[in-house]
């Protein structure tokens, strides 16, 4: 990002961050956690302690950071090197993005910059300028994308509630601020879990892994028995709705399937698993000494806020989620894709001067898209 | 401690304080050694050790019914007691191993004969509470299940490679996961061969007692048996493989799977120089952020660690597994192509 668009979104930033603090929300147990920054443009600083709301919007207003994150876990020394902090426990944490949910609307709103000549087309796989194949994707998420993000957070809330006996009172949904859901599941028996424990929690959210004996397919002498129904609980009974559809033809998909045999079993398994399976990102959720975006502060790649959802059915990131200034500004706009900001539409611009408000400004800048005219 | 009946000591023997076992019996080691009658005992305890050593359960007397039950009790007891003394002796810890793993199969076959126990109430509880007691797992009964709570189910079965011991392949509802008899004592398994197994690292070691000299070389010579030699083939296993061709070819790969990479090949001895080039193809290189993690994952900058490549498991998780036949149930890349001879 060039000098005076930095300037321009930390001023904006900064502005949010002096006028809507109350946004933000210090995480319970505050002097436990870890926090750590990054301005544009820099790398990241962190094991930093934080001990009050005060001290927080003292580093926001010194730092004017591009991002800010916390860790889900608790330790005695947040500020000592790794191996020094003393890690007590972690909240379970959840990461679902649209850009992992194999959409077909992706490739609508997807651009591609150039790394070589910052050339900027719509989705390709190589230049149509210089020929390179170091190509940036930005996208623009749409309205799918978003629905499509907030029905794996409902899938996940099933099985967290039913499988995991976890109090939703304890689940709480953030939009992370640019193209998902950030879910944390507080005072659960996983707290003090360990990290292997949680890629198996993980696998089993996404319904990774399983064996065709699981869902009563032997791989000897087979038999109808064993395989499940739907009034079962866990995945034996997401299964049976999934592949049986409806009780009547239970019985005549079981013969199908002992026909077809074992190793067709566990293919019909992996398109299951691709179809009910909880597409959340393990790499998070296994992960007990990350720092995770900290709720109502900027992203920074798309200007938006990490904010909590009260209401996910209702929820429109795009309505709700920018928090930046209505001031004109204008800027010199390459956004093959048209998008919608606070109930306005913007785009396409065609390497144009443009006069947009703040908001969406900061939203083409930070996706690369435009630059200070 | 548990109060525990003749019965439940010759059951479970490592629950029983040993020193104070043998005073209450009236015998010293030295008996042992020099009384004929006695002296077959340390035969029995010899023999106890070696079948172990053979990776078979020793077949107790108890489960026979040729001698009565009131001299088989002590016997038992005492042929456990000394074969942790001839053990010591020897200080071989692979047999230490081997019979501590051992003796934990053959306490989870009466664990599990006590679990499922429907005619004596007082059996079950006992084996629920030495479940208890030794790894705090809560053990509930609910129909013809035992179920436990998920979390400490995982801390279990993440030690388990088949596919059959992941969460997903269990019945989990309402926080919980349901077990067989023979699966809560599976679980465990590992745990009660570690806890022996530190039980008899941490007893103290006798000096020689006469009479034992010459098991004790015996055993010796028995250890001699398991010692392994590797020799390495030097390929790359196919998760490694996967990960180069896609940097080769300019495409995108996840930073899970650079992080795969760097520790895999930071752990067979290159450097962070012969490492550096090859994400040079990535769609996002940068050489300032390649260098400054692969200096990190080296451990030469940030808090010192060096990072160890993650287990094929994790790596299954990941989607960055891509396992064939030559990886041959191996826990973690690095131990691609290492045949033991």
């Amino acid at each position: 990002m060039q000098e005076a668009d930095i300037k321009f979104v930390e001023d904006s930033f900064k502005k949010y961050y002096f006028e809507c603090f109350d946004q933000i929300r210090v995480p319970e147990r505050t002097s436990e956690r870890e926090f750590g920054y990054q301005k544009f443009n820099s790398g990241m600083t962190r094991h930093i302690s934080i001990k009050s709301d005060k001290e927080l919007h003292l580093l926001f207003m010194q730092n004017i950071p591009s991002d800010v994150y916390c860790s889900n876990a608790y330790y005695t020394f947040p500020n000592l090197p790794m191996n020094e902090k003393d890690w007590k426990e972690a909240d379970l944490i959840f990461d679902i993005d649209a850009k992992d949910l194999n959409l077909s609307c992706r490739e609508n709103h997807t651009v591609s910059i150039c790394n070589e000549c910052n050339e900027i087309s719509k989705n390709s796989v190589q230049c149509l300028k210089c020929n390179s194949i170091k190509l940036e994707k930005k996208s623009l998420p749409c309205k799918n994308c978003i629905n499509a993000s907030k029905t794996e957070v409902s899938k996940l809330s099933e099985v967290l509630i039913d499988d995991f006996a976890i109090i939703p009172e304890n689940i709480h949904v953030y939009f992370s601020g640019n193209e998902g859901f950030h879910v944390y599941v507080y005072n659960s028996q996983f707290q003090q879990t360990g990290s292997r424990e949680r890629s198996e929690l993980a696998d089993y959210i996404m319904l990774h892994g399983s064996i065709p004996e699981t869902f009563g397919m032997k791989k000897f002498k087979p038999n109808r028995s064993s395989f499940p129904d739907f009034n079962e609980k866990g995945w034996r009974g997401r299964f049976s709705k999934q592949v049986f559809g409806s009780k009547s033809k239970r019985s005549k998909i079981i013969t199908e399937l002992l026909t077809n045999g074992y190793s067709s079993f566990q293919k019909t398994l992996d398109n299951v698993s691709e179809n009910i399976g909880v597409k959340i990102d393990p790499n998070v959720t296994m992960d007990i000494h990350r720092i995770f975006r900290l709720p109502g502060s900027i992203n920074s790649k798309s200007g938006l806020t990490k904010i909590y959802c009260d209401d996910l059915s209702k929820f429109d990131p795009y309505i709700e989620a920018s928090f930046l200034s209505d001031d004109s500004i204008e800027v010199l706009a390459n956004c093959p894709i048209e998008f919608n900001l606070k109930n306005k539409k913007f785009g396409p611009y065609n390497n144009e001067r443009v006069t947009i408000p703040t908001f969406a400004a900061v939203y083409m800048i930070c996706k690369k898209l435009a630059t200070i005219a | 401690m548990l109060a525990l009946g003749q019965d439940e000591i010759a059951k479970y023997p490592f629950l029983a304080d040993a020193g104070q076992y043998l005073k209450d019996k009236g015998f010293t080691l030295e008996q042992f050694g020099t009384d004929p009658d006695l002296k077959q005992l340390i035969d029995k305890a010899f023999d106890r050790i070696r079948v172990a050593a053979d990776g078979k359960i020793y077949k107790s007397d108890l489960d026979g019914d040729h001698v009565s039950k009131e001299a088989a009790l002590p016997r038992e007891v005492f042929s456990f007691l000394l074969a942790i003394v001839l053990l010591k002796l020897s200080g071989m810890h692979t047999l230490i191993k081997r019979f501590a793993l051992a003796e934990a199969r053959r306490a989870e076959k009466y664990l599990e004969k006590d679990l499922a126990n429907i005619s004596d109430e007082s059996k079950k509880q006992l084996a629920i509470k030495v479940i208890d007691d030794l790894f705090s797992i809560q053990i509930e009964k609910l129909d013809d299940y035992f179920v436990i709570p998920v979390s400490d189910y995982l801390k279990h079965s993440i030690n388990f490679h088949e596919r059959e011991w992941k969460l997903i392949n269990r019945h989990v509802e309402n926080g919980q996961v349901f077990l067989t008899p023979h699966e809560t004592v599976r679980l465990i398994r590992k745990e009660l061969g570690t806890y022996i197994n530190s039980k008899i690292i941490n007893a103290k070691t006798p000096s020689m007692i006469s009479g034992f000299e010459d098991s004790v070389s015996k055993l010796i010579l028995l250890s001699k048996k398991f010692t392994t030699y590797v020799v390495t083939t030097g390929e790359y296993p196919p998760c490694i493989k996967h990960a180069i061709e896609v940097l080769e070819k300019g495409e995108n790969l996840p930073h899970s799977g650079r992080f795969m990479l760097a520790a895999f090949l930071l752990s067979k001895g290159q450097s962070v120089q012969q490492i550096a080039p090859l994400f040079k193809n990535a769609p996002d290189y940068n050489e300032r952020v390649t260098l400054y993690q692969l200096n990190h994952l080296s451990g030469t900058s940030g808090s010192g660690t060096q990072y160890s490549c993650p287990s094929c498991e994790k790596l299954k998780t990941q989607s960055l597994c891509f396992a064939t036949s030559e990886c041959d149930n191996i826990i973690n890349p690095l131990q691609f192509g290492k045949k033991r001879k």
